[in-house]
């Protein structure tokens, strides 16, 4: 953990230490504060940073402590494959000089090299000044103090390692069990991240993240075949009683069966059908086909070089114009959700988290911003503070805008999947993520799956195999005509969703009910070479 | 040596070899576990990125991380710290111990490695090292201004759109055990790509590069190029996806032949897992796999390539052929799975164990064989094909026949009777690269792509094109 003097002294008080509270901010626990004699104050170091910024011809800089610890198992049948445990401490120091950004970070965490730190970052400023065209300009957000931390019940990275080890070789071994598995991996990932921010506005907030996530995987092998098949286990902003209540040994041998099934399952008859997604498979989705499409810096232009641009775009003919879909799909940017693994009461430039919607009614509203971007787009919406997505992935990585949780909020009606079957003449029903490709500006998409069902006749058939649905993607969302309810809903996620150059890696939770997609282009990937 | 100095002196640059040789022995010397690995490693990186012709973020970061690893008995555990006072490494190396010894037997495991003889290879670029945000945003300056000046002279109205990135970093990699190993290698980097879309919307053009040497980098070249494409592909026209013949930039190229590399895990594909596993059991060694043109080598010392070393055990990098002439000769066998087959092991086995899934980390410095014959004249000698400049989110369908899907970008032409004719609409490829290495008319010169070894441009008959996409 970050050492903090704030954190020191009002350890008991979280409540009461904040200024601007995020929504988690009453169920928080106390933050546990280890203080190392060999180490400065994160808060002084801060202080000296901005003031060196400052010095140096900042008109605005923030400084961000962030302190991390990672750690993974990972095994195969009856071994560990991997155990690793990374900690990784600095800062980095962002200037605003006349308009223009500067970055640097440094793991050595003295006065004197923070300082150096901080007139090499506005360095950089000038340097890019020279570039200029536009100056940044900056949404006015509150000053905020305070500490945060997500609430859980007991530590992951302190759990003793045997307790781990023992859950994923009895996950192992209860899927070793079903006839026909052959191999099964299983495995751990585990974070507690501590981040200071202090700006020159005045703000200085720390929060503590905790985000834990398994995986297990059976591959069967019979009549000269192999197939593997891999549970959903989204990561979550919780403890170790999250990896507890996914009971991983009781269900292993169901997950393993799977794999079995799939060795005698019928490849598919390429051509058009209704698709029901089940809400494992539909985050992914949502997130390659409206996640990154709404994010404000992709539409206009800023990832053209890299992650590329976005349909949804320019933003004058899009923001309340564009049907995104039928009037049952509204999609909502959220990082207050509880148990996502975009929860924050803070972004990285210190904007209390939002929750807005993105589309309302099938309709295009607003885009993902950042303080820079606010203004880009306020004439259009009307909306002049940032919507809170700034974010960093590490001290020495410079907070740039990356999405939110991105959600399809369920139908009011409570829809279940039975229903949605029921419904559906002709069709194929697709469980969790399998592999995924989309184009630069989020229109034509692949996607396939785990494990896919016939659907005749309003009842689930027989397992199918080699499917991938390919689609154009506000012709797919236009398609959507049924939604689950409530009861459905289902909180998926990655811990890494790649963007920026260098490339950064965000955590993202996207929640769904089931839905089903009319006259859908499935293709058949097998294919004997 | 205290340990308040070494972690300055990575502050300004990074680890000598000195330095890192104190590092390494200071941490050994707190470790009880019967073998100990240190893995460091010390750098700089420096990147600016601009987009709407201008500089949007740019960054200067310097780390150093060690890991280490302990071995007691057959059990081994890792545990990372960027944090080097006495006090930290204490704990890393007592947490690796614990590590270790909560893990049960690793049956796979192999002893670490006693001192090693590495090629000398001279991959370190003070002209890199050095680069400055004030240089970096010159070259951005540079780049932009070319593209913009071939829009001008295209009389073309309204102001071209550039993004693009330049990351340069130089640092020190080392390797150091209780059995007297000690590597220590120092390389630097730079790459930089571009990307131009015309204000209509309609046109988008890429270049990209990447070298040990900055003075190989030319913004000036990278500008122009981008430019023009975005110039020649505004207002694609839609053909219908079909099975083109398909000309490949080194780039696309390179995108789609970097998957042979992965695919040579010995292990893999003797459990059945890849392309080079044959339906019935056995690998396809000594099989024909691909054209007879087809050439797979890697080599650390090739000066285009320019490779480490040594990789994460210490194990020496050498020149392996993987496929000669169309025929799968090698696999990549770690110590592990080489002792168990009886072969001999030509990688490491990664950083963290001696067996496990095998196969080191040598995608990066995997080439394939070039031809003699330019881009433009595999363009000239087409008669009707599709240009490709490169490649989006290639994703893997079936690993067994190398299935991939993806999409066309930035650059995606006609070419008629040996030219360039039309800019076409962007597709959705699936398709296999078994298959298409199976089918190639023509393997031209290699250049640098924006990343990895260089690739030779190729010219390849039946390739999928299964959808078209309205993305520019």
């Amino acid at each position: 953990m970050s050492p903090n003097r704030r954190d020191f002294v009002k350890a008991s008080a979280v409540a009461a230490a904040a200024t601007i509270a995020g929504p988690q901010l009453l169920k928080a626990a106390p933050p546990r504060v280890i203080l190392r004699s060999t180490e400065i104050y994160a808060d002084d170091l801060i202080a000296e940073a901005l003031s060196a910024a400052k010095d140096a011809g900042a008109q605005y800089a923030d400084a961000r402590i962030g302190r991390y610890r990672r750690q993974s198992l990972n095994t195969r049948e009856h071994q560990i494959t991997g155990v690793s445990d990374a900690e990784s401490y600095g800062i980095g120091i962002r200037t605003l000089v006349d308009g223009s950004w500067g970055f640097a970070a440094t793991a050595n965490m003295t006065k004197d090299s923070v300082v150096r730190c901080a007139r090499n970052a506005a360095r950089l400023s000038r340097a890019a000044k020279s570039t200029q065209r536009r100056p940044v300009e900056l949404a006015a957000t509150p000053q905020v103090k305070g500490t945060w931390i997500t609430p859980i019940k007991r530590d992951p990275i302190d759990v003793p390692i045997e307790e781990k080890v023992a859950l994923l070789f009895a996950t192992n071994e209860a899927a070793l069990k079903v006839p026909g598995i052959r191999f099964c991996t299983s495995g751990l990932q585990l974070l507690r991240e501590v981040k200071t921010l202090g700006t020159t506005e005045g703000t200085l907030i720390t929060q503590t993240f905790i985000r834990s996530e398994a995986s297990f995987s059976a591959t069967a092998a019979g009549g000269g075949n192999t197939e593997s098949y891999t549970e959903e286990l989204p990561p979550r902003s919780q403890g170790w009683e999250y990896i507890e209540e996914l009971n991983l040994p009781g269900h292993a041998a169901e997950w393993a069966q799977v794999a079995v099934e799939k060795l005698t399952a019928k490849t598919v008859d390429a051509g058009r059908y209704d698709l029901i997604l089940q809400p494992t498979n539909l985050w992914l989705t949502i997130h390659e086909s409206i996640g990154h499409p709404t994010e404000l810096d992709r539409a206009m232009g800023f990832e053209a070089n890299f992650a590329g641009t976005s349909f949804v775009n320019p933003p004058e003919k899009m923001i309340n114009k564009l049907k995104y879909g039928q009037p049952l799909m509204n999609i909502q940017g959220d990082r207050t959700q509880d148990h996502s693994v975009g929860l924050c009461a803070w972004d990285d430039e210190g904007v209390p988290a939002d929750k807005w919607l993105i589309i309302d009614k099938g309709i295009f509203k607003e885009y993902q911003t950042t303080r820079e971007q606010a203004a880009w787009v306020a004439p259009l919406t009307g909306t002049k503070r940032s919507h809170g997505c700034s974010y960093a992935d590490s001290w020495d990585a410079v907070q740039f805008q990356r999405m939110p949780n991105v959600s399809l909020l369920p139908a009011e009606k409570d829809v279940t999947l039975n229903d949605i079957i029921s419904a559906t003449d002709r069709g194929i029903m697709v469980r969790n993520r399998g592999s995924w490709s989309i184009d630069h500006q989020r229109y034509n998409f692949s996607f396939s799956g785990q494990a896919f069902y016939e659907i005749k006749g309003g009842k689930v058939g027989a397992m199918l195999k080699d499917v991938a649905y390919q689609a154009i993607t506000p012709v797919f969302w236009n398609s959507m005509d049924m939604i689950g309810g409530k009861s459905s809903y289902w909180l998926g996620g990655t811990f890494s969703d790649g963007k920026g150059e260098p490339s950064q890696s965000n955590s993202i939770s996207h929640g769904c009910p089931p839905a089903r997609f009319r006259d859908v282009n499935i293709i058949n990937t097998g294919r004997n070479v | 040596m205290t340990p308040k100095s070494l972690y300055q002196a990575a502050v300004t640059n990074f680890l000598s070899r000195d330095e890192a040789k104190s590092l390494c022995d200071r941490i050994l010397s707190f470790s009880k576990a019967d073998e100990t690995r240190v893995s460091v490693r010390s750098g700089w990186a420096g990147n600016t990125r601009f987009a709407g012709g201008q500089v949007t973020t740019s960054g200067d970061t310097s780390n150093t991380t060690v890991m280490v690893q302990a071995t007691i008995g057959k059990k081994r555990g890792s545990a990372t710290t960027n944090v080097l006072d006495d006090e930290s490494l204490r704990r890393t190396v007592d947490l690796a111990a614990r590590l270790a010894r909560l893990s049960p037997d690793d049956p796979e495991i192999m002893p670490e490695l006693g001192p090693q003889n590495y090629a000398s290879i001279s991959n370190y670029f003070e002209n890199t090292a050095t680069l400055s945000p004030e240089q970096r945003a010159a070259a951005a300056k540079k780049a932009i201004e070319t593209a913009e000046s071939v829009w001008k002279d295209a009389k073309s109205p309204g102001a071209l759109f550039m993004a693009g990135f330049l990351d340069a970093e130089a640092g020190a990699t080392i390797v150091a055990n209780n059995k007297s190993l000690f590597a220590y290698h120092r390389s630097s980097s730079v790459r930089m790509s571009d990307t131009a879309r015309t204000p209509d919307g309609t046109g988008s053009g890429w270049a990209g590069s990447n070298a040990r040497d900055w003075s190989q980098i030319d913004p000036v070249f990278l500008g122009r190029r981008a430019g023009q494409k975005a110039v020649q592909s505004r207002n694609p026209v839609a053909i219908e996806p079909g099975l083109y013949t398909v000309v490949l930039e080194p780039a696309a190229a390179s995108q789609l032949v970097g998957q042979v590399a992965g695919a040579l895990n010995a292990r893999a594909a003797e459990e059945g897992r890849n392309a080079f596993s044959q339906r019935n059991g056995g690998t396809k060694l000594g099989m024909k796999v691909f054209d007879e043109r087809v050439t797979f080598y890697s080599d650390p010392s090739d000066p285009e390539i320019l490779g480490d070393p040594f990789d994460a055990e210490g194990f020496p990098e050498g020149k392996n052929v993987w496929i000669e002439k169309g025929v799968l000769k090698q696999l990549q066998y770690n110590r592990f799975w080489a002792q168990k087959k009886g072969m001999q092991a030509n990688t490491g086995g990664g950083g963290g164990r001696g067996g496990g899934g095998g196969g080191g980390g040598r995608g990066g410095s995997v080439r394939m064989a070039q031809g003699t014959k330019s881009l433009e004249q595999l363009i000239a000698e087409c008669e009707r094909g599709v240009l490709c400049t490169h490649f989006f989110y290639t994703n893997v369908l079936d690993p067994r026949s190398m299935m991939l899907t993806g999409m066309t970008r930035d650059g995606t032409f006609l070419i008629e009777k040996g030219k360039i004719t039309k800019p076409v609409k962007n597709f959705r490829f699936n398709q296999s690269i078994v298959q298409m290495l199976n089918s190639i008319e023509e393997i031209g010169k290699a250049d640098r792509a924006e990343s990895g070894s260089p690739a030779p441009p190729m010219r390849v008959k039946d390739f999928n094109f299964a959808s078209l996409s309205d993305a520019v």
